[in-house]
């Protein structure tokens, strides 16, 4: 094991990973600065727009039929150019599951310095396509351009009925949260960049990394789903905090929090990223740590990639749907509650984390 | 003073940079970290204030941030573990506690670490921590908190050939708590039959508030 992790060593001459993944995304709080002053024209049919931070756009074409769209790409997160285009695609993809739809088509996105040697693209797009012919889709073309450092994605079209839409935005009374993969995964590649990560935090980060959402999508719309995003580069807990939107508050269980294991160690030698410290500074006002370890909060606020899907839904269904996800071999779990928010304050601490303790 | 420039370096090797730094300092030698953007003073911020740390920050110019750090007491090497419990236990003489220690179980906190007794044979091994439960109900004086995590976490969950002894011990007073994060790993949250889930802080509150720490 210590020869092989040597030899890889060896191979990181090229500079292929300079952290990437949805750590490199822009800060929400820059984002939604910019994205408030653009001109917004009405059209009825456009269901889902980027005015709720939703994850796709979906637009209704007939009465039962609607397409999703969506692109994503950021520079590499791991050394080996096929597991990058593999996590890239699960991660672009995932916004169409995300919504509740299925994938039909995808299109390359790629920026490659004109001086590397081609084969690695040639094993990113491997990676890639092999994660849209799982999903069902269809790859149809691409665009590419000579940039001085690597990035991939895709652009992704896919349908849904109009009716099956699932919002970010959106909880009822009795729902609790439901998280289909670990947390940490930001942390451990992060852990990696310096060469502390171990390989068995790597391999369970990028198996669920890599891991299509596809599966947990097509499991919970079998349930009364009254929300549902992906967990990405914004955390948990700022992806949550928009599912609120303005009536919900929550509780999140620290203790059924699903994470890989190693964190809490990498966390302690503050492998912490920039993304999660915005992230934290996004939301920090309304979230209230009672109990909780600093690691635990490091997780919570770590940028994910490729994450899991955050679902809202009856505690009955969630139950159900959690022992169907529990079958695709991922750390899961039904993560917290929602709660009706009652009064609106300045200093209002809308998401309440703490450990349950006597494990009710 | 110890000055790391780190102007130019993206996160986290601001802060890896100082920690390293802060390792080789002089008790409440000051570390001042140079970096160029604010969020890695935040990251800054937020390492040194874990670690209890006195830390100022000042921005000088543009893109230009000094962050200083006060190493602190540096007393990790007076805090050099006691393993045989010796040391505890004469801590625990001190407390002006009334009871006799021989005879009462206060204090006593037994800790199942893995679902093997011993290392040499795996089966042999849960056979002897079973083996290690039951006795356990059967002593005079029962100890006060049982600590299951890793492996051990197994024991107080679903389809543990051990759970009717841990349940009569928790009816008769003994406090049983198991590492939640350890569940979680093993997927075993919802399948806990026997005592409360805890945390890492109450585990380690438990073990240093110990009078003796059994662990088999």
């Amino acid at each position: 094991m210590r020869e092989a992790v040597k030899g890889r060593k060896m191979e990181d001459k090229i500079v292929f990973c300079r952290g990437g993944g949805c750590t490199a995304k822009l800060g929400p709080q820059v984002l939604s600065r910019v994205l408030r002053q653009l001109p917004k024209k009405k059209d009825e049919n456009l269901l889902i727009g980027y005015d709720s931070s939703d994850d796709a756009a979906v637009y209704r074409l007939t009465e039962d039929l609607a397409i999703v769209q969506t692109l994503d790409f950021f520079p590499p997160m791991v050394e080996d150019p096929y597991v990058f285009g593999q996590i890239a695609a699960a991660n672009a993809l995932s916004d169409i599951y995300a919504m509740g739809g299925d994938v039909k088509t995808a299109l390359n996105i790629v920026c490659f310095p004109e001086t590397m040697d081609l084969n690695i693209l040639g094993r990113i797009l491997l990676g890639g396509s092999e994660k849209v012919q799982e999903a069902g889709g269809v790859l149809a073309g691409g665009h590419s351009i000579a940039d001085d450092s690597v990035k991939y994605g895709l652009s992704v079209t896919g349908v849904i009925h109009p009716d099956r839409v699932f919002a970010n935005v959106g909880c009822e009374e009795g729902d609790v949260l439901l998280l289909t993969k670990p947390l940490g995964v930001g942390i451990v590649c992060t852990a990696a960049r310096l060469h502390e990560e171990s390989p068995e935090a790597m391999k369970l980060a990028v198996r669920s990394m890599s891991t299509l959402n596809k599966y947990a999508s097509e499991i919970v719309r079998k349930y009364r789903v009254h929300g549902c995003t992906d967990v990405t580069g914004f955390g948990f807990l700022v992806h949550l905090s928009e599912m609120l939107g303005e009536n919900w508050n929550a509780e999140v269980w620290a203790d059924a929090v699903p994470f890989i294991p190693e964190c809490e160690d990498y966390v302690e030698e503050f492998y912490l990223t920039a993304a999660g410290q915005r992230n934290r500074n996004h939301v920090e006002k309304m979230v209230e740590f009672c109990g909780v370890s600093f690691a635990m909060e490091e997780i919570l606020y770590d940028p994910q990639t490729s994450g899991g899907l955050l679902v809202s839904l009856p505690e009955a269904d969630a139950k159900a749907a959690l022992e169907e996800i529990r079958t695709l071999g991922l750390p899961c779990g039904i993560v917290g509650r929602v709660k009706k928010r009652e009064q609106v304050g300045e200093e209002e601490k809308r998401i309440l984390v703490f450990s349950r303790g006597m494990g009710s | 003073m110890m000055i790391v420039n780190a102007l130019g370096k993206a996160c986290p090797l601001p802060v890896i940079e100082a920690k390293k730094a802060l390792e080789q300092a002089g008790a409440h030698e000051v570390i001042e970290v140079w970096v160029d953007n604010e969020i890695a003073v935040q990251n800054l911020t937020k390492m040194a204030k874990h670690k209890g740390l006195e830390v100022t920050d000042e921005k000088v110019a543009d893109r230009e941030y000094h962050v200083k750090i006060d190493a602190g007491e540096k007393k990790e090497t007076d805090k050099i573990e006691d393993t045989t419990g010796q040391g505890l236990s004469q801590e625990g003489a001190d407390h002006s506690e009334p009871l006799c220690q021989e005879c009462s179980g206060a204090g006593k906190v037994v800790v199942i670490a893995s679902d093997c007794m011993g290392s040499g044979d795996d089966v042999l091994g849960k056979l002897l921590m079973k083996g290690f439960l039951f006795a356990l109900t059967q002593q005079e004086v029962l100890p006060q908190t049982i600590l299951l995590y890793n492996g051990g976490a197994k024991w107080s969950c679903e389809g543990s050939a051990a759970l009717e002894d841990l349940k009569s011990m928790e009816e008769q007073g003994v406090e049983i708590l198991t590492c939640g994060t350890c569940l979680n790993h093993y997927g075993l949250s919802e399948k806990l039959a026997v005592g409360s889930v805890t945390n890492m802080y109450e585990i380690a509150e438990k073990m240093l508030g110990a009078r003796l720490l059994v662990r088999p």
